[in-house]
Formats: C-alpha cells, sequence, structure tokens
C-alpha cells in the first residue's frame, strides 16, 4: 500500500513538472501561431485570445504569399539545409568511422583536432570565411552556405559518432572481412545501420540550428536569389515599421518543415539519447 | 591442405607486446586449442592468424604459403566468434551465402552450399529468419554454418560456446566434434574451459603472457607438464603445490600432486590436517584440508564420502604421481 500510494503521489509530481515544463516550451510557439491567423489590432489588443471571427484574419499569410517571393525562400533553406544535412552526416559519419576504427599516428590528435570545433564558434571566423567565399566566388551561392553549414556541423557529428561507432561489435565487423567486404561495404551496410539512432540525433542538433541561421545567409549569400527563408522574413521587420502579421504568419510557416523533420528522425532520437543508459 | 605454420609472431599494441615470439606447427585436420588465463594473447593470436590484425614480426605461413600480406578473406579461414557476429539485417540463408556472393559464386551453387549446411546443422526451419529472432544456440549453430559454406582448410573458432548455457554447450560441443570428423579440416579454437579443451583437442597449445608454455596432447599435458604453470593450469581440481622444504625434501623447490592423486585416512598417514571443508558433486567428493605449515591441500576421492569438519584426517600421497619442480618453476626431471 505504502509503495503503491508513493507511486502514485511521485508519477503525478512527474506528471505536474513535466506538463509545466511542456507548457512553457510550447507557449511561444503556440502565441506565434494563434496570433498569426489575427488582425493587427487584434494582436496588439488581446495578444493571448484565440483568434474568433472578429479578430481572424489571414491578412499576415497573404502579405508573405503575394510579397516577396516566398517559395523561393523557402525552397532555398530546404535545399541548404537538406544538403549540409547531408555532407554532415556522411562526412562525419565516416571521419567517425576512420577514426573508432583504424589504429594509426595521430588519431587521438586527429580526434582532438575534430572535435575542437565545438567549443569554437564557427561566426568567429566570418570575416575570413567571407574572404574566402568572395576569393572563389561563392559569394551569393547556396553552396557557400552548405559549405559553411558543413563545417559548423562536422565536429559535433564525429565527436557523436565515433563515441558510437567504437561500440559497434569489432566480431560484427571482422566477419564482415572474413566474408570479404570491403571497408566501404562494411562501413554502410554494417554499421551504419547500427548507429542509426546517433545519426538521428546528430541530425536534429544539426538541422535546427541551420534552418534558424540568419547570419550566414545575411553576410554569405543575401542576393534575392539566395535568400533563405529566415533572411526572407526579414523584411517585413522595419525599424520604423513592422509587419507584425507577416512577420508572425511567416515564422509558422517556417516551423513546419522543421517541425516534419524533427518528427521523422525523434522516433530514432529518443532510442539514441537512451541507448547505453539501459542495458 | 590446411596445414598452419607460425613462425616467431610478435604482436605489440604501442608500447605493450602482447605476443612474444609464438612458434607452432599444426598439420593437416588437427583439432588445436589455445588455452590460457584471460589476457593472455589467445584472441590476438587467432586475429592474427586470420589476417584481422597484422603481425608485428614473424610469419604466418597457411597451407605452404606466406600468407602475412594476403587479406583475410583470402586466406582459406572461415572464423566463428563468440558473439556470433551474425549481420543483423540478413536471413539466416543470407548470413551464410554472404561470404560466397562476395567472392563471386554462381546462385546455385551457393544455394547449393548453403543446403548442405543446413542440413548439416538442422538449420532448415530457420532459413527465413533474421538473426534477432534465434536463441543464442541457434545463433552459434548459424554462425558456425557461415562457416562451413566458405569450404575454408583452416577453421578458427574464438570461445563459441562461452555465451550458451550448460546444456547447449555440451551438444554444441559434440556438434563441433562431429563436424571435425566429418569434414576432416583442421581447427583452431580458443577456450578457457578445461572440459572443452581436454575433450576435443587432438593438440592443445597453453599459453601465457604471450609465449607458449608447453604443446601437447591433451594426456601428454596431464601427465607430464613440462612446468608449473601447466600443472596447475590443467586439472580440476588445480594441482596442490607443496614447498619442499616443509616436507622435509631437498632435491627441489616445490612438490606438485594432484588431488585425485591423494588418499584420505582418519588413522594414519604422510601429512596430518584439519578437514575444513567438503564438496560432494555427486561422482566425487571433494575434500580441503588445513594441514598447518604445508596449507590448504584438496583431495579429490571418487565417489560418496563422508568426513566430519573439523575432524582429523592423514592425508596420503601416491608417490608415482608426485611431481618435482625447481625454483624457477620448472619440472625436475626424475632419471
Ligand atoms: N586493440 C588493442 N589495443 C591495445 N591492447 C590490446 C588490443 N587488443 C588486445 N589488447 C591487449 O592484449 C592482451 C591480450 O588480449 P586478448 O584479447 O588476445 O586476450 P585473450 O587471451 O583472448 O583473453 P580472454 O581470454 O579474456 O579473451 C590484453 O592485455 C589486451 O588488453
Ligand atoms: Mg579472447
Amino acid at each position: 500500500m505504502q509503495s503503491a500510494r508513493s507511486s502514485v503521489g511521485r508519477s503525478i509530481a512527474a506528471h505536474a513538472i513535466l506538463i509545466t515544463y511542456t507548457i512553457i516550451a510550447l507557449f511561444p510557439v503556440i502565441v506565434i501561431i494563434m496570433n498569426s491567423f489575427k488582425t493587427r489590432k487584434a494582436i496588439f489588443r488581446e495578444p493571448l485570445s484565440l483568434p474568433h471571427s472578429e479578430s481572424f484574419s489571414l491578412e499576415g499569410y497573404q502579405t508573405v504569399l503575394t510579397q516577396g517571393d516566398f517559395f523561393l525562400y523557402f525552397q532555398n533553406s530546404l535545399i541548404v539545409t537538406l544538403a549540409s544535412l547531408f555532407c554532415v552526416l556522411l562526412f562525419g559519419a565516416m571521419a567517425a568511422f576512420a577514426l573508432a576504427e583504424y589504429r594509426f599516428k595521430g588519431n587521438t590528435l586527429m580526434g582532438l583536432y575534430l572535435a575542437l570545433g565545438i567549443m569554437i564558434p564557427i561566426r568567429l571566423g566570418t570575416v575570413a570565411i567571407l574572404q574566402l567565399m568572395v576569393a572563389s566566388g561563392l559569394v551569393n551561392t547556396r553552396t557557400a552556405l552548405v559549405l559553411v553549414y558543413t563545417a559548423q556541423g562536422l565536429p559535433l557529428a564525429v565527436f557523436i559518432l565515433s563515441e558510437f561507432m567504437r561500440q559497434v561489435s569489432d566480431d560484427l565487423k571482422n566477419a564482415g572481412r572474413i566474408d570479404g567486404l570491403s571497408e566501404y561495404r562494411i562501413f554502410f551496410r554494417l554499421v551504419l545501420p547500427l548507429v542509426r539512432p546517433a545519426m538521428a540525433t546528430v541530425a536534429v542538433f544539426t538541422l535546427i540550428p541551420i534552418w534558424n541561421d540568419l547570419w550566414f545567409p545575411l553576410i554569405l549569400a543575401p542576393a534575392e536569389e539566395t535568400k533563405t527563408l529566415t533572411l526572407g522574413s526579414q523584411v517585413f521587420i522595419g525599424q520604423f515599421v513592422t509587419n507584425w502579421n507577416a512577420v508572425l504568419a511567416s515564422l509558422s510557416l517556417a516551423i513546419l518543415p522543421a517541425l516534419i523533420l524533427y518528427l521523422i528522425f525523434s522516433r530514432q532520437l529518443i532510442r539514441g539519447i537512451t541507448a547505453g543508459a539501459v542495458k | 591442405m590446411g596445414s598452419l605454420v607460425l613462425s616467431d609472431v610478435h604482436k605489440s599494441f604501442g608500447a605493450v607486446d602482447v605476443l612474444k615470439g609464438i612458434d607452432l606447427e599444426v598439420s593437416d585436420g588437427e583439432f588445436v586449442i589455445f588455452v590460457g588465463p584471460s589476457g593472455c594473447g589467445k584472441s590476438t593470436l587467432l586475429r592474427v592468424i586470420a589476417g584481422l590484425e597484422d603481425a608485428t614480426n614473424g610469419t604466418v605461413n597457411i597451407d605452404g604459403e606466406v600468407v602475412n600480406q594476403t587479406p583475410p578473406s583470402d586466406r582459406g579461414i572461415a572464423m566463428v566468434f563468440q558473439t556470433y557476429a551474425l549481420y543483423p539485417h540478413l536471413t539466416v540463408k543470407d548470413n551464410m551465402g554472404l561470404g560466397l556472393k562476395q567472392a563471386k559464386h554462381a546462385k546455385t551453387e551457393i544455394a547449393k552450399r548453403v543446403d548442405v549446411a543446413s542440413k548439416m546443422l538442422s538449420l532448415d526451419p530457420l532459413l527465413e529468419r533474421r538473426p534477432a529472432e534465434l536463441s543464442g544456440g541457434q545463433r552459434q549453430r548459424v554462425a558456425i554454418g557461415r562457416a562451413i559454406v566458405r569450404k575454408p582448410e583452416l577453421f578458427l573458432f574464438d570461445e563459441p560456446l562461452s555465451n550458451l548455457d550448460a546444456a547447449l554447450r555440451v551438444n554444441t560441443r559434440l556438434e563441433i566434434a562431429r563436424l571435425h570428423r566429418e569434414l576432416g579440416a583442421t581447427m583452431v579454437y580458443v577456450t578457457h574451459d578445461q572440459t572443452e579443451a581436454m575433450t576435443l583437442a587432438d593438440k592443445i597449445v597453453i599459453l601465457n603472457d604471450g609465449k607458449v608454455e608447453q604443446v601437447g596432447s591433451p594426456m601428454e599435458l596431464y601427465h607430464n607438464p613440462t612446468n608449473r604453470f601447466v600443472a596447475g593450469f590443467i586439472g580440476s581440481p588445480q594441482m596442490n603445490f607443496i614447498d619442499a622444504a616443509n616436507l622435509g625434501k631437498t632435491d627441489c623447490k616445490t612438490i606438485g600432486i594432484r588431488p585425485e592423486h591423494i588418499s584420505l585416512d582418519l588413522k594414519k598417514g604422510e601429512i596430518e590436517g584439519i578437514v575444513s571443508h567438503i564438496e560432494k558433486l555427486g561422482g566425487d567428493t571433494n575434500v580441503y584440508l588445513n594441514c598447518g605449515d604445508i596449507g590448504l591441500l584438496s583431495v579429490r576421492l571418487f565417489g560418496d564420502h563422508d568426513y566430519a569438519i573439523d575432524a582429523k584426517a592423514f592425508a596420503t600421497m601416491a608417490a608415482d604421481s608426485v611431481f618435482k619442480f625447481d625454483g624457477d618453476g620448472n619440472r625436475v626431471q626424475v632419471a
């Protein structure tokens, strides 16, 4: 009895904490989405109320979809994010495999060098990066963004993935070698599927900062045809007048793809985070 | 066909020398077992033979050819791992066939060989399953099947039974013995388990700290160990070692006697002691005798015996089964 009651109490407490946290975390998102469907006046008069027949308005969405090239920005963001994600995962996993699997001189040093980027923000190098991009004629291309984001994402990817790859059974890899599989097939067919949860974890951590980034698009690719969504939304924020309807609408639209990608990865993610905790 | 010759094989990981000059000859069709304490380099040696690690020094010669530079898949070997190491994404059938597929064998040939192996190990009902859907024993049979289909000249086993429960271990052990008879291939096998070593091996290699201590048939090692390490390693319970000075002998440093070569009597005998513990195994009885300066003696008696704890008893050693060792642990051969 005693233990049953205390476990009910404990689970109520746990739920209360989790629910509070969920509300705090979701509150800004919900406010953004709610207000994106309201008239400008209603946004300011009663920011926390749901849109109703009087205050409901799609003017924000109309502005976003007609002014500026929203679909182009959207497409740019998607291309840059997915391409960077692909490069980070592929090269990160390959580097991690090499570090985890092969003994060579300077292995540890190389691992530390590759992990250094976790501690040093890439933005410190902005000036040099810009010079580099100007010199190589990559300014105002999506390639420039993909390159920078790949560099930005790799350190964490290598760090996390090499830890996971060390846990993949040596026997399995050796069995593959005895059966005559090439190192590439061992990597792609045997090892990668086993570290999928870790890949999903890395994917989410890489994805979100890239999708939300304003800095590099602003500096490296501000041209109309390479603008990303975050940069594109800035046209609605003026120094003196801000079109809040449009800002909120474009933010709501920008949340969608990140949410979808997150949902795709999250099932794997949970396994990734808890792997090794219980076993 | 599947002979193996190791000459002066060294292996170091950085500054750590794991193998310190292994010389060994295995003739075709022999069943050789490596035993030794944990960490002595058994698995490392097996991996060097397989080509999964490069020897730092020395040569590995399989079937008359030096294979130091040959990749594992071309060495004519197959390996069975302690953790089974089945490919998780493939069915049992594809697990067994993958090696042949990589070697570009015809589909019909692959199917035929998988079929033969699966009949041999009664895997037929499992062929379409994935490893996750198999029990431990079944997985190990699949791993053995995967080795068989390659038709290797040399099988390498790294503690294949140590993850199985006792009953399954006996069955699989018999299975491996049968396979060795049927296939006639050379087998090199690593184990911790003395029973496995004694029952399966044509030849046992005792390794200690990266060196070979002694090579011989199981009975040779039991009856004629060349040093104290081997004498202590083979036999269970372990051989008793007694400081020779305590027995008033001067021709050697240590005297060794196996528990089964000591008899007990309540009234008279060579060494007096107090019964401190008794283990009844049904078939045998192990009696532990506290003998003062001489230390604890274990005595193995055949059949079911009763001794009261703390009772006084006398032990007598069978004179012709006494081993003598010098200060370095080497056997003093009695002329
Ligand atoms: N990759 C490696 N790097 C460094 N040291 C290693 C490596 N692999 C093995 N060793 C060391 O080599 C020694 C022998 O290892 P090995 O696995 O061959 O032992 P073993 O005899 O198979 O032991 P066990 O019976 O426990 O399996 C150990 O001390 C181990 O720490
Ligand atoms: Mg081992």
